[in-house]
């Protein structure tokens, strides 16, 4: 199976302090991978890494076999790897349809022929793929900031989906959400991944979700992987009990 | 070799007064997100507060100095934050930079029309006599002036770095939310620093304008100052505008006298635009993690 | 029904803006063509700060930019259609030239960068006598146009009418478009606009540059408007009246620039009696409204007419750039 994602021998210090320690691992083409780890093992900041929103102090990223590291967010999305943020980001002004079209307008066309060419970017068909995909259809022209929250977490994962992406890093993707939309997320994040073949890595606290959302789990604690598998074994696994009870 | 010298200690009297005005700039800014493009006006001001003071009250200097500061502090400190600050930062930074331009104007036009369009003499602290340091004739009024900003922010560094009430104001610079959870009290921090920050401009309005003449336009050109020396010196840190300061004055005295009288209000600019290429956390300040 | 509504007001602000002339005497005529440049150099201000969120204080050096561009080429008998274009080109040119390592830094650094830069204009307009005449100022001759005297000013009211009108809509197209929604996007929430593939920067920087060239095009009009150019309405002052104007007016809005500009225009005028008191009056009111109102006159019209026919639909009227920080 191809790697979508390497990473090797990654690091992130702050002045003293290292936030990421030497983490190398793949992501598998088609695979949800979970990543998890008490408060402060250093998650996001290897998602941050990862994305180019911060510089690692060593180590190499490659997306599909090319070295991206240190390219620029923006840089890195237009290559196909798109993310989710902890806190709730839409744009509550745009209506539904255009945040779609807003997630989509750069991975097409040139600067001038978004500038000379289709308001919409030729991508409301799309758009309204997608949000009838995430079952958003009858709110497709409100905007962003009047629906609920669990909505809006909805809307947010189908703007990391909408310019189908090789790899889609969700942070968090649960927080915040009740139980019947929680149930409506996971079942369409199944429901992407096999459709799509599109690939995930999750970063989850919710541990009922992320065991059954993932097919494989990295388990991260003060920096390093300590512990890799299947969700089952994972959570059998005495360094990974020890370091969630240590905490 | 003489005049060097000479040129070296007028910069650093400048440049010690574009640091008063830099470091109230870079803690308002920390503490507040209040970036003052009323800064240079604050300078502006107070010296015509002690014009007043002298010239309608008939007080002599000493005391019209006094007034000057405690009018600033009243003013350009408790006023300005309770009627122009608190009411704007919920709007958002924009308004509120927004109103700190409208801030500046209002002084400007505010001192033309009131006072006077012209520029006034004022009084010096010390006399102006011209003492030998080393073979090299030096003015003591200029020594006095350095003496007196040196002195003032020597003791501002003591009660930042000396004093509960300091470490906690440096702790509001630093993470206003943290130093919340600590127990600091925030809000009495942010009324301080704009205190403070009114006192350091009125001792720089007070040290200054003998030198430059009091006259409504002057902030301008001290605003600019302040704005470069705290960009070049660093924003992280109350010692990054001490050095922005010194260096601001020192070089553009140099460079009125050994580039161009006419472009020498450039040259501190050129010295902004080559900081921010090269060095944009400043000379002193810590590089940022990249934020888009 | 509902959309007709707006084109037709459209159409009557057009037939309106195409008569006044008739009406007016010399100076009348004068001031309204000075409203109309000044819209355009404030519709410029307000693509920078009301659609992509960040701060101008330089229009008015772009302005002079403009201004001695064309006075220099038609001066050298190039003619005015070319001087106008290289006037707003130069303008966009050395906008990337600044904006380019102020937007690598922070936010609020292209305020000081294009302060700092309006110093240096005005310093090299004044100190340059053999380029730019210095304080002494220079003239400017009207241009002719085919069979058309500009020299008449009615004709040259509707000269610069139509330009307005041509500026107007290629701004319109510019935020409607793609473009548009990433400015928006960049304003509202960088980090989530880069993170979709919005390359910040550059649209940061495109959105000052063409911001500046509207400064540019401004500034050719302005010069043989008032046919004699000096450094004053070039310096920092005036460059801080567009941006409260831009803000007055209603920043993030379409209408906003021009009714700002009509503020800043014709204040002076009604404030005659006032006579310098009329700058502090302006500056109170700003912080006023930016208290109470930071959406602007746009804003604040918007509020009053969602308030009455259905008081319960009053949708808050969009704030500009509300940044959290």
């Amino acid at each position: 199976m191809a790697s979508v994602l390497e990473v090797r021998n990654l690091s992130k210090r702050f002045g003293g302090i290292t936030a990421v320690d030497d983490v190398s691992f793949d992501v598998h083409e088609g695979e949800i991978l979970g990543l998890i780890g008490p408060n402060g093992s250093g998650k996001s900041t290897l998602f941050n890494c990862i994305l180019g929103q911060l510089a690692p102090s060593a180590g190499e990223v490659r997306v599909d076999g090319h070295g991206v590291t240190g390219l620029r967010p923006s840089e890195l999305n237009r290559r196909g790897v798109s993310r989710t943020f902890q806190l709730l980001q839409v744009f509550p002004k745009l209506t539904v349809r255009e945040n779609l079209i807003l997630a989509g307008q750069e991975h097409q066309g040139r600067m001038l022929a978004r500038l000379f060419g289709k308001r919409d970017a030729g991508l409301t068909a799309q758009a309204d793929r997608m949000i009838a995909f995430f079952r958003l259809s009858h709110l497709a022209e409100e905007t962003a900031g009047s629906l609920s929250y669990g909505q809006q977490k909805l809307l947010d994962a189908a703007m990391a989906f909408m310019a189908g992406p090789r790899l889609v890093l969700l942070d968090e993707p649960a927080g915040g959400v009740n139980l019947t939309m929680l149930a409506s997320l996971k079942e369409r994040l199944h429901a992407i991944n096999a459709e799509e073949n599109a690939t995930f890595v999750v970063i989850e606290h919710n541990m009922e979700f992320v065991m059954s959302l993932c097919s494989r789990i990295l388990v991260l604690a003060e920096g390093r992987i300590i512990a890799e598998g299947a969700p089952e074994a994972v959570r059998r696994d005495p360094r990974v009990i020890e370091a969630y009870l240590g905490h | 070799m003489g005049e060097f010298i000479q040129l070296v200690v007028t910069g650093l009297t400048t440049g010690a007064i574009y640091a008063l005005a830099a470091i109230g700039f870079t803690l308002l800014w920390q503490t507040s997100q209040t970036i003052n493009f009323a800064q240079g006006e604050f300078v502006m001001l107070p010296a015509f507060f002690a014009l007043a003071a002298m010239n309608v009250l008939g007080l002599p200097f000493s005391l019209a100095a006094l007034v000057a500061i405690a009018l600033s502090v009243l003013v350009l400190g408790v006023v300005f934050k309770t009627v122009v600050v608190d009411p704007l930062i919920r709007q958002g930074v924009l308004p509120l930079v927004i109103s700190t331009i409208a801030v500046a104007l209002l002084l400007k036009d505010g001192v033309k029309e009131v006072y006077s369009a012209e520029a006034q003499p004022f009084p010096s602290f010390v006399p102006d006599t011209v003492v030998t340091v080393l073979g090299t004739p030096v003015s003591l009024s200029q020594l006095g002036v350095l003496a007196v900003a040196l002195a003032v922010i020597a003791a501002l560094q003591g009660f930042l770095g000396g004093t509960r009430t300091g470490r906690q104001m440096q702790a509001t610079a630093q993470n206003p939310t943290v130093a919340r959870i600590l127990g600091v009290p925030v809000e009495r921090m942010v009324m301080y620093t704009f205190v403070i920050n009114a006192t350091l401009a009125a001792v720089a309005s007070l040290l200054i304008s003998p030198i430059y003449l009091a006259k409504f336009s002057n902030g301008e050109h001290l605003g600019l100052a302040a704005f470069v020396a705290a960009i070049v010196g660093g924003f992280n840190q109350v010692r990054g505008a001490i050095a922005g300061g010194l260096l601001v004055g020192v070089v553009d005295n140099l460079a009125a006298a050994y580039v161009s009288a006419a472009y020498r209000q450039a040259v501190p600019l050129a010295l902004l635009v080559l900081i921010i290429l090269f060095r944009p956390q400043g000379l002193l300040g810590r590089r940022e993690e990249r934020a888009v | 029904m509902k959309a007709r509504l707006p084109l037709l007001a459209l159409a009557l602000v057009a037939v309106a803006l195409v008569v006044a002339p008739l009406g007016l005497q010399r100076y009348g005529t004068y001031i309204l063509t000075l409203w109309l440049v000044t819209s355009i150099a404030a519709m410029g201000v307000n693509l920078i700060v009301g659609y992509a969120g960040q701060e101008t204080l330089a229009q008015a050096a772009f302005l002079g930019i403009g201004a001695y561009t064309t006075a220099l080429l038609t001066g050298a008998g190039v003619p005015f259609g070319l001087a106008f274009l290289a006037s707003g080109a130069l303008a966009f040119c050395v906008g990337i030239l600044i904006g380019f390592p102020a937007l690598r830094v922070r936010k609020h650094y292209l305020a000081f960068v294009t302060l700092a830069f309006t110093v240096l204009v005005w310093l090299v307009i004044r100190n340059e006598q053999w380029l730019t005449g210095g304080v002494m100022g220079m003239n400017v001759r009207r241009p002719g146009l085919g069979e058309i005297n500009l020299r008449n000013h009615q004709n040259f009211y509707w000269f610069v009418l139509a330009i307005t009108a041509a500026l107007s809509f290629a701004l319109w197209w510019i935020v409607r478009s793609p473009w548009g929604r990433a400015f928006t996007a960049l304003r509202e929430n960088a980090l989530r606009a880069e993170s979709l593939g919005v390359d910040v920067r550059l649209y940061t920087l495109l959105a000052f540059a063409i911001g500046c060239a509207y400064g540019g095009f401004a500034g050719a009009l302005f010069a043989p408007l008032v046919g004699f150019i000096d450094p004053a309405p070039f310096a920092l002052a005036p460059s801080l009246l567009f941006l409260l104007m831009v803000v007055v007016g209603g920043a993030g809005s379409f209408a906003g620039p021009f009714v700002g500009a009509a503020v800043a225009v014709l204040l002076p005028e009604w404030l005659r009696f006032a006579q310098g008191h009329y700058l502090i009056i302006y500056a109170l009111l700003v912080i006023v409204m930016m208290a109470f109102c930071p959406s602007g006159i746009v804003g604040l019209v918007r509020r009053l007419v969602a308030l009455r026919p259905k008081p319960s639909t009053a949708d808050a009227p969009a704030a500009p750039a509300k940044e959290a920080a």
